[in-house]
């Protein structure tokens, strides 16, 4: 009986799963390599997979995407590319010919979509950058027309920086001594080489400047010695364990400056956690307008489907690129990649960071370069062309 | 050479002649592991024609494959492409020289730590200069293919069966083998037993070095923590120990089904693919302590003992 029993409830089972499967069309396979593991691994796991996850549930919340009238539901096949472009590589086309993946969303990090991008170029994937920082962005989109580029280029992230800080010199706030501090490192040597001919032009003193080796533990020496050049503002070109070290330092010797800049992690929610009030008047790479309903939205289901606030820089961009692929793909009608990049060369997409057109070398023109905190959120003071920008507070000590 | 050196040449030079066509099946998933599989044949035995016989466990790989991979990101602006593959090789087999000089009096555990230590340090120093200089991106952009990439490992891995062939048949591989013996021996045979250790790390030093040059344009943009990634070493240690490096095939036959196994945890479980990897590291030293080979080697003792007993 009880046997019995199993078996029926089994057969229907079965049944409904069959009629099910004869209504609903086929899935859009969408494949996402990334870090879980290795060096990048605790990056992507802030920025690039909290907005996967929740971009799926959203989407197959509504009953999937709209691809010429076909309401049709996305699986997400993932894998860890272990932080190293040549499992990035094979993962990539494991997903092109093995899984037969319709479209392959934007790996994380600079090298690790520098690496793949060949293989998205071979398939015909477009690749829609949004961790991705680079001045060659010219030659690669030449070179690879289906990349697209959303995080923004380092020259204008340096340049908006240094113009903040000269604003507050042409008030009256601060003097000309610069303390500028980087972490020997790809991004941060890259932006600190940026950095220093654009304040020697803008006329001010580096009054002390030095690097040190990724990794450091202890910074206190570092800060010591920047304290010790009395400078009016302090610079530092920053990763994400040295930005909460290097303030953390600042706090301990009560480092007396008008204007603090930390770079990378400066957005993230767990800086403004780590420090509280001493927070406060903090400068960092990145920003969002905090006022726009879009965004803050956009932040309110990242908590709830995630568990964990969205960072207030790259986060957006990774979020709005899914937007853009989405919006493509139900205005194109298709699942026809090239078809598909097209459209998105050709059109302008509404997202959480406002509306992304992409220039001729596949570039997002405006964007975002530098935050700061206020009231305990972190918010833009300076873009390329957004809306929302927030005025820029002194900063008046770390209590 | 005798007819049975003329048999294994021409059986090497066939399966080299079918692996080349490969690409020519257009499947690009077994031509991106077809890549993996050519690159760790290459660092595998090169590794295993230096440590195979003297026993001494190096942990350079990712040094020397890294100092290739910079040649060719700082050389290919300026220079054509071919020139970069020696100039890279030049600059691998240099600093096996000096680190061999230095380190290889050294004996067992010294000698492994300083390998180890020996990429952290060139990349500081990569890391250092770009520092220095205000660096901006290292980038290679060229028109090779994944095919072209997959034919420069065949051919280098042709050159390192050769060269490793040609070392066992000389003076040079026999007194190779008294060392991994017996050291001390060795040394009172009159073996200059520094400059043969130094010779052979030499070997593998440029080659390694080249491999890191053929890939550079693989990777596109060149960054120090994934062109010096130790993980490399560790790898190339365990498929060339899996193979077992009592033969010059050994490596290969450890290269392939750890590839393959490698492939199926990557795809099979994405979220614990280290895990796991971690657990068959550990297995392999466990279950099969000198590889295939030695395996094989056990299986055909055991088969001519039932025979002698039969």
């Amino acid at each position: 009986m009880k046997r019995r029993t199993t078996l029926k409830a089994g057969v229907a089972l079965a049944a409904m799963t069959l009629a099910g499967a004869a209504f609903a069309a086929d899935p859009i396979v969408i494949g996402a390599v990334a870090p879980k593991t290795g060096p990048l691994a605790g990056g992507a796991a802030v920025t690039h997979w909290p907005n996967i996850q929740l971009w799926v549930s959203e989407v197959n919340g509504r009953g999937g995407l709209d691809v010429g009238g076909e309401k049709r539901m996305i699986e997400v096949i993932e894998y860890d590319d272990q932080t190293n472009p040549q499992e990035t590589i094979k993962a990539v086309t494991r997903l092109a010919t093995q899984d037969k993946a319709d479209f392959v969303l934007a790996p994380y990090s600079t090298g690790l979509n520098l690496a793949a991008a060949p293989i998205y170029q071979r398939f015909g994937y477009p690749q829609i950058t949004s961790s991705a920082s680079t001045d060659q962005i010219v030659e690669l989109s030449d070179k690879f027309p289906g990349m697209f580029f959303l995080l923004g280029q380092n020259r204008e992230i340096v340049g908006d920086a240094v113009s903040i800080l000269n604003a507050l010199r042409e008030a009256g706030e601060i003097g000309d001594d610069v303390a500028m501090v980087n972490v020997a490192d790809a991004f941060g040597i890259e932006l600190a080489a940026t950095a220093k001919p654009i304040f020697e032009e803008a006329g001010f003193n580096l009054v002390y400047e030095t690097s040190y080796p990724l990794g450091t533990q202890d910074l206190s020496p570092v800060m010591k010695a920047a304290k010790a050049a009395d400078p009016d503002a302090f610079v530092a070109w920053s990763y994400p364990p040295d930005t909460f070290g290097l303030t953390e330092q600042a706090i301990i010797e009560d480092l007396d400056v008008k204007a603090f800049y930390t770079a990378v992690a400066t957005a993230f929610p767990a800086y403004g956690e780590r420090f509280g009030a001493a927070a406060e008047g903090v400068m960092g790479i990145g920003g969002v307008n905090t006022a726009s309903p879009e965004f803050q939205d956009y932040a309110a289901r990242h908590m709830e489907v995630t568990g964990q606030a969205p960072d207030h820089w790259a986060s957006g961009m990774m979020y709005a690129s899914l937007q853009i692929l989405e919006q493509a793909i139900e205005g194109a009608g298709t699942i026809d990649r090239e078809v598909v990049t097209q459209y998105i060369k050709d059109h302008a997409f509404e997202t959480v960071m406002g509306t992304v057109d992409f220039d001729e070398h596949n570039n997002n023109p405006e964007y975002w370069t530098v935050g700061q905190w206020q009231n305990g959120e972190f918010k833009g003071i300076a873009s390329t062309g957004r809306d929302g920008a927030v005025p820029v507070l002194i900063k008046e000590g770390w209590e | 050479m005798t007819a049975r050196d003329w048999q294994k040449l021409i059986t090497a030079a066939v399966l080299l002649g079918i692996a080349a066509l490969l690409p020519l099946t257009g499947n690009a998933y077994w031509l991106s592991l077809g890549v993996s599989v050519a690159m760790y044949t290459v660092l595998a035995t090169s590794w295993a024609l230096f440590s195979g016989p003297t026993h001494y466990i190096s942990l350079a790989t990712a040094a020397f494959f890294g100092v290739g991979t910079y040649v060719m990101g700082s050389g290919i602006e300026v220079m054509p492409y071919w020139t970069l593959l020696p100039l890279a090789a030049l600059a691998g087999g240099l600093l096996a020289a000096l680190v061999g000089l230095a380190t290889l009096r050294l004996s067992g555990v010294y000698f492994v730590i300083f390998t180890l230590g020996l990429a952290e340090m060139v990349r500081q120093c990569v890391t250092w200069y770009q520092n220095q200089t205000g660096h901006k991106g290292t980038y290679v952009l060229t028109e090779l293919t994944e095919a072209d990439i997959y034919w420069q490992l065949l051919g280098l891995a042709a050159l390192v069966y050769l060269a490793g062939w040609a070392i066992q048949r000389s003076r040079l591989g026999f007194a190779l083998r008294i060392i991994g013996d017996d050291e001390e021996v060795a040394a009172h045979s009159g073996i200059n037993t520094a400059l043969v250790k130094v010779a052979l790390f030499v070997v593998s030093g440029l080659v390694a070095a080249t491999v890191g040059a053929i890939i550079a344009p693989r990777y596109v943009y060149i960054e120090p923590a994934t062109a010096f990634a130790p993980m490399l070493s560790f790898q190339v240690v365990i498929m060339a120990l899996l193979g077992g490096t009592g033969r010059l095939w050994g490596p290969l036959i450890g290269v392939i089904p750890f590839t393959l196994l490698w492939e199926v945890i990557s795809a099979s479980f994405p979220n614990q693919t280290t895990l796991l990897l971690g657990l068959c590291f550990l297995l392999i030293v466990y279950v099969l302590p000198k590889g295939f080979v030695g395996l094989m080697q056990r299986l055909d003792l055991m088969r001519q003992g039932r025979e002698a007993f039969a």
